[in-house]
């Protein structure tokens, strides 16, 4: 489904992702962690087309077409999906209004009709169980004086809502207590499906327990440095990350 | 051009149109000539260089005649599903035969109500182009409306205009409201042609006691337009008057809005939004003046200035010794679309009392660069969701307009506007 080769970013000069390689096929979790600083954001970052970053160098290739090319909102319409690490407040815009418009943007570009009030709104009460979220926090400003558990339950309603086939979960368990991280686990849970594939960002094994990966990549200085199955990430929790960094400095100072 | 010739030109327009009004044109003239026109150095106006812009883009000062209007005309500039009385102008003459015959309220041209205290409220030494229009005025209309009077309709003015003859236009306009009525008002003004001309307006508003006035104003003339307007209004004890600017184009335009709230528990509203493009410059002058104890104001203006557009907001507060638990709140915040656009915002608090509550606040900001991209991301086109947030950005005074269909037609100029890029 995705297809990153040898791709380097950089934000006002300064190399951040220096060469990753990627391959996540429909049906797998992957999971990415690393220390702070080590480019996880970043990637998640220039996978959605935040236009700070530049690419430099390498390819994306996501279900055939050269992701890059595509503008941030024709990467949504693909199938993309960016959950937030700090979802934005934006005043004076309901979380309603604006999914609506952009389930229907979505559908315009997949050459459907158009959902009318009824459907979008019996198709929001599905999705709104499924992350317990409150009809009356969606009638509210985007964000607007959310807690951080309500605003990244919003971004896995908004998830649910768009229906993705690539989602990518930026540290949307930072900040989460128990509870908060137990539902919106559940939420992707329910969510993934053989056809649809998950990239989890996180720098905690935590949410692993509860969202199983497939494949845990370990990120450090813009390179994937590692990857093996979940104990992987049971052995970071346990150890920390300085094992991995002591591997690659060594191994840079022999080469 | 010196500003000196530029007042010898304008003499042609004081010898112009005899008219009945001969002693308040001469007295206006006076006054004028005393005055001279505003330049940068005027303080009142150091931001917005109507001088060279007259100078520039007027060249016949003298006035402009009224128009031979069609049914089609008057049609087509009306505003779409409009509900309501309808009072038409062109070059601010006054044409009965368009206009609606609006049971229970009088209008007359001016000349017909020689008695009509012209000036008491609009006092001429307060701006040049309020004595300028004294003096050059030819003729008015008068409209009044009577005691307990519940207009249920919004009443239209619509203005026509374009240059014929000269291209000075310089409405007058003279409201009653009696004790106790309601009333809502509507103008706007649509060019008919594409060459410049200069609309010096005045219009008075007296209101009755515990009287409710609502007066809006939509700005969407050719590019071309400069426009000077004031209005200024009497408040009385226990009334309310709330006005509502939607600034959308125009070369030149200023607008000079005084609320004098002259009784207690009086309240006194101004909303604003502007929206501009181009090179258009929108200047809003405003000035609330509390004279009474227990009364209110509330002033929100808000602007999206794009290209090279410019914007200036100056909100005066004067609350007067005797104005004591005077409440009053002003807020101006502008965004910022381009390098280029410009706004000068000044907040002019006056206070004289001791026990009142007062507050200010003017921003000036950019379109949020993450929202945009959170939008996006969610597979919105970056048009829309610059529409999206742009419209967040003022819906708060969209929300002040009580005339449902007016605030229909607002927003549906509000998208229009959003909807293309700039």
């Amino acid at each position: 489904m995705l297809s990153i080769k040898n791709l380097h970013a950089s934000i006002e000069g300064t190399p951040i992702l220096k060469g990753i390689n990627l391959q996540v096929n429909a049906g797998e979790v992957h999971a990415i962690m690393g220390p702070n600083g080590s480019g996880k954001s970043t990637l998640a970052s220039v996978l959605a087309g935040r236009e700070e970053y530049e690419v430099t160098q390498g390819e994306v290739i996501f279900q055939g077409k050269d992701l890059l090319e595509l503008s941030p909102e024709d990467r949504a319409r693909e199938g993309v999906f960016l959950a937030f690490q700090y979802p934005i407040e934006i005043p004076g815009v309901s979380t309603t209004n604006f999914l609506r418009t952009a389930l229907n943007q979505i559908r315009e570009y997949r050459g459907q009709e158009p959902l009318d009030a009824v459907k979008f709104l019996s198709l929001m009460k599905e999705k709104m169980a499924l992350v317990e979220i409150d009809q009356k926090l969606l009638s509210r400003s985007l964000n607007e004086g959310f807690s951080g558990g309500e605003k990244k339950r919003n971004e896995i309603f908004q998830m649910a809502m768009l229906e993705p086939k690539l989602s990518i979960l930026d540290e949307t368990d930072s900040g989460l207590d128990i509870d908060a991280l137990r539902i919106v686990s559940n939420g992707v849970n329910k969510l993934k499906s053989p056809s649809t594939a998950t990239i989890v960002v996180t720098h905690y094994q935590r949410l692993l327990d509860y969202i199983v990966p497939d494949v845990v990549h370990v990120l450090y200085q813009g390179r994937i440095v590692k990857s093996g199955s979940k104990e992987l990430a049971l052995e970071l929790e346990q150890k920390g990350y300085d094992w991995i960094k002591e591997e690659v400095d060594t191994a840079k100072a022999t080469a | 051009m010196s500003i000196q010739t530029k007042q010898d030109l304008l003499q042609g327009l004081f010898t112009a149109s005899p008219s009945n009004f001969i002693s308040l044109r001469e007295q206006g003239k006076e006054k004028f000539l005393s005055q001279g026109l505003p330049n940068q150095k005027s303080e009142e106006y150091r931001f917005t260089p109507i001088a060279k812009k007259l100078e520039q883009a007027i060249t016949r000062f003298s006035p402009a005649s009224p128009l031979s209007l069609s049914k089609e005309q008057v049609e087509n500039a009306l505003i779409e599903g409009f509900e309501g009385d309808i009072l038409v102008f062109s070059n601010g003459y006054y044409h009965p035969e368009f206009s609606s015959r609006i049971d229970g309220i009088e209008v007359s041209i001016l000349s017909e109500k020689p008695n009509t205290p012209i000036g008491s409220i609009a006092k001429p030494e307060k701006d040049p182009f309020l004595s300028l229009n004294q003096a050059t005025f030819s003729d008015g209309v008068f409209i009044s409306i009577p005691s307990k009077f519940i207009c249920k309709k919004p009443i239209l003015l619509l203005n026509l205009h374009q240059e014929l003859d000269g291209q000075v236009i310089s409405p007058r306009i003279w409201i009653e409201v009696g004790d106790f009525s309601e009333v809502t008002f509507i103008e706007q003004g649509c060019s008919l042609g594409n060459s410049p001309y200069f609309v010096n307006k005045v219009i008075e508003i007296q209101g009755g006691v515990q009287s409710q006035i609502s007066y809006h104003r939509i700005q969407h003339e050719g590019n071309q337009v400069i426009e000077v307007s004031q209005l200024e209004t009497d408040i009385q004890r226990d009334a309310r008057f709330t006005s509502f600017y939607l600034s959308l184009s125009g070369d030149l335009i200023r607008n000079n809005l005084s609320l004098y709230l002259k009784g207690s528990n009086s309240v006194g509203n101004m909303y604003g939004i502007s929206l501009l493009q181009g090179k258009s410059l929108v200047d809003h002058h405003t000035c609330v003046d509390h004279k009474e104890p227990h009364a209110e104001s509330n002033e929100l203006y808000k602007g999206i200035f794009g290209d090279y557009s410019r914007g200036v907001f100056n909100g005066k507060i004067l609350v007067r010794q005797d104005a004591q638990k005077t409440n009053a709140f002003q807020q101006n915040n502008n965004v910022l679309l381009s390098e280029e656009a410009l706004i000068n915002t000044k907040p002019q608090l006056e206070i004289w009392a001791d026990d009142v509550k007062c507050s200010h606040g003017c921003t000036v900001g950019q379109l949020d660069e993450e929202a945009l991209f959170y939008l996006q991301a969610r597979g919105i086109e970056k048009t829309t969701a610059r529409g999206l947030l742009l419209f967040a950005f003022i819906a708060e005074v969209v929300d002040k307009i009580q005339v449902e269909s007016l605030q229909k037609y607002i927003i549906a100029q509000i998208q229009e506007r959003l909807g293309s890029t700039f």
